[in-house]
């Protein structure tokens, strides 16, 4: 991992973002209608010069070019615009909701890894039997499932028919407030959410774990340990299971866009309050800007992540050199 | 002949492939002739509101909150999800093959801008970047499919251009040059005919995808407001999920099946198509 290659992979992480930035631009002038027409329908003004003057103060009259310039270099400074529906900057509306996302993101992520390998595991080390077939066809069919849907069945089934967990919401209306309860209380309110969006994910690491193991297991170090008389399960948990865990990780890093977009659907069915409710509410009140806002912050967040992924792989497994 | 055979061979050894391909016939059956031979209209009011559903009563699977009737929605949304998930595959497909083999095929710099849009395009987040595109772009059959091709077409391009890289460098594709067969014809009667059977797999795939995505966005409420589709089925049960859940449960085992299905014919397409496996 040399420094030389850093430099090189941040350089075109920032050829990426502005990309994406620019792509963002894009879209905002191709909408149909500007800010102000928007201000205008809303408010009932009808006067053309007042219009005009509003245009040159947001700066609408200038050239695209100009406008795509003033636009970047907000972005530089994280300055996403401002939610005239929510009366606060944009980028403060992200700060604040981005945490309970980030709760739910990564719960479901260590659920869907751990039950992922798990179950990988279990189908590789038999494979063709029953139950390998089994777990491959659970693992199909909720790789087919909607996540909202699975959501609503969840709900109807924990919290309609056993009552058993909230529906809906991260924390209890008027519930006790001393530390301990309150994590409690946001835990129960985070088993439906994380397991519904965990479910698909779970289904993908489950079968590129059963893949990656079984091509571990044709390698002729393993073959080594089974000559000089291991056990089966000792070659397989010392073995090949470490051995076969590195694809997960890089999958880790290609999902996370995905498990964002899963993120706005599990949260809308369970008012969970992160990213993808407040996406939702600048959808229905066409607050284009948050939308924007939040879909530039999101990509930024995969580019960070990912980079790291890439860090850690290295470090996780020497044999990997990094080309420059 | 021989060739065609054996593919069939191969394709009928796995049986989920054949159970898939049969529901599938099924779901295009019923999207094809479905509005004709139930000629109810989804948004009509016919029933009673919140009728469970009971064979044999006028209306098989019950009706919905406002009395609509819940058989026609799925006849109906069949139709949309399949065109939605044809159409925006066939567009991402196309933009993928075109990028991925000029990418492959010129390589040096034509390959880094591509690959570098390509990487653009993966970053963002699918799902939310659809959104915003149906949103600013105001939902329908078209918008919502060409916002799906245009997320979805970087998997296919990143697969094209690597099946090129390596085509690209084999003796029959060198012989061809050599012969001067023009640019154009060695990319589309030479090496595209031999990057196909991938390129079917993963189209099989991104039509369960985009059949996934189209549900999502018209469960939120940005589905095309003209037509019945399941995902807006959902959306409208959702709201009396605790006493009627068969107005959720329906649609969505329907949007289940139809994706399962579809996994299931790409899973043995890809075993018959790549036997060495």
């Amino acid at each position: 991992m040399t420094k030389r290659y850093l430099v090189r992979r941040a350089g075109q992480a920032i050829v990426v973002l502005v990309l994406i930035a620019c792509i963002n631009f894009l879209v905002l002038n191709l909408a149909p209608g500007d800010l102000v027409d928007v201000l205008a329908g809303e408010s009932g003004v009808g006067d053309l010069a007042y219009l005009q003057a509003l245009r040159e103060q947001y700066g609408l009259d200038q050239p695209l070019y100009v406008q795509l310039v003033k636009y970047l270099l907000n972005l530089v400074q994280l300055n996403l615009g401002y939610s005239f529906r929510f009366n606060l900057p944009v980028r403060d509306l992200i700060l604040m909701r981005l945490p309970a996302t980030l709760l739910l993101m990564f719960t479901s992520l260590g659920i869907a890894f751990l039950g992922g390998v798990a179950f990988g595991v279990a189908a590789a080390r038999a494979p063709r039997s029953i139950r390998d077939s089994v777990i491959s066809t659970l693992a199909m069919l909720a790789y087919s499932t909607p996540l909202f849907w699975a959501g609503l069945m969840l709900i109807i089934l924990f919290s309609v028919k056993i009552e058993l967990l909230p529906s809906g919401g991260m924390q209890t209306i008027n519930g006790p407030n001393d530390p301990y309860s309150v994590v409690v209380d946001i835990a129960r309110h985070l088993v439906l959410p994380s397991l519904t969006l965990a479910l698909f994910y779970m289904a993908t690491y489950t079968r590129l774990m059963r893949a990656s193991m079984l091509d571990t297991y044709s390698m002729d170090f393993v073959r080594t340990a089974k000559a000089k008389g291991l056990t089966p399960l000792g070659i397989a948990y010392r073995h090949v299971v470490p051995n076969s865990i590195l694809p997960l990780i890089s999958l880790f890093g290609v999902q996370l866009g995905s498990v964002l977009g899963g993120a706005v659907v599990v949260e809308v069915v369970f008012g969970w309050p992160g990213l993808g409710t407040l996406a939702f509410d600048a959808l229905f009140q066409r607050d284009i800007n948050l939308l924007m806002g939040i879909l530039f912050l999101s990509s930024v967040l995969v580019i960070v992540v990912n980079f790291a992924i890439d860090l850690l792989y290295g470090w996780l497994d020497p044999r990997i050199e990094v080309e420059a | 002949m021989i060739a065609r055979a054996s593919f069939l061979e191969r394709y009928y050894l796995s049986r989920t492939g054949v159970v898939g391909l049969i529901i599938l016939m099924l779901v295009i059956v019923m999207a094809v002739f479905g509005p004709i031979l139930y000629p109810v209209d989804p948004w009509e009011m016919v029933a009673r509101p919140l009728q469970w559903p009971s064979l044999g009563s006028e209306n098989p699977l019950g009706s919905d909150v406002l009395g609509r009737d819940v058989l026609s929605g799925l006849v109906n949304g069949a139709r949309v999800s399949l065109i939605i998930g044809i159409s925006a595959t066939a567009a991402a497909v196309t933009i993928g093959v075109t990028i991925g083999a000029l990418a492959g095929y010129f390589r040096g710099f034509i390959d880094d801008v591509l690959m570098r849009i390509t990487e653009v395009f993966q970053t963002i987040p699918n799902f939310l970047f659809v959104i915003v595109l149906v949103a600013v772009f105001r939902p329908s059959v078209f918008t919502i499919s060409t916002a799906i091709a245009v997320v979805s077409w970087p998997a296919v391009a990143r697969l094209v251009r690597g099946q090129f890289l390596t085509l690209r460098q084999r003796a029959f594709v060198e012989s061809c040059v050599v012969i001067g067969m023009s640019t154009p014809r060695i990319i589309f009667t030479q090496i595209l005919p031999n990057c196909m059977a991938p390129v079917i797999v993963t189209s099989s795939i991104m039509i369960a995808t985009a059949i996934l995505i189209e549900a999502g966005l018209s469960f939120l409420g940005l589905g095309d407001p003209n037509v019945m589709s399941w995902g807006a089925m959902i959306g409208f049960g959702r709201q009396s999920l605790r006493t009627a859940w068969y107005l959720t449960l329906i649609p969505g085992v329907a949007i289940q099946l139809t994706v399962l299905s579809i996994s299931f014919v790409g899973e043995a397409l890809n075993d018959a198509l790549n036997p060495r496996l």
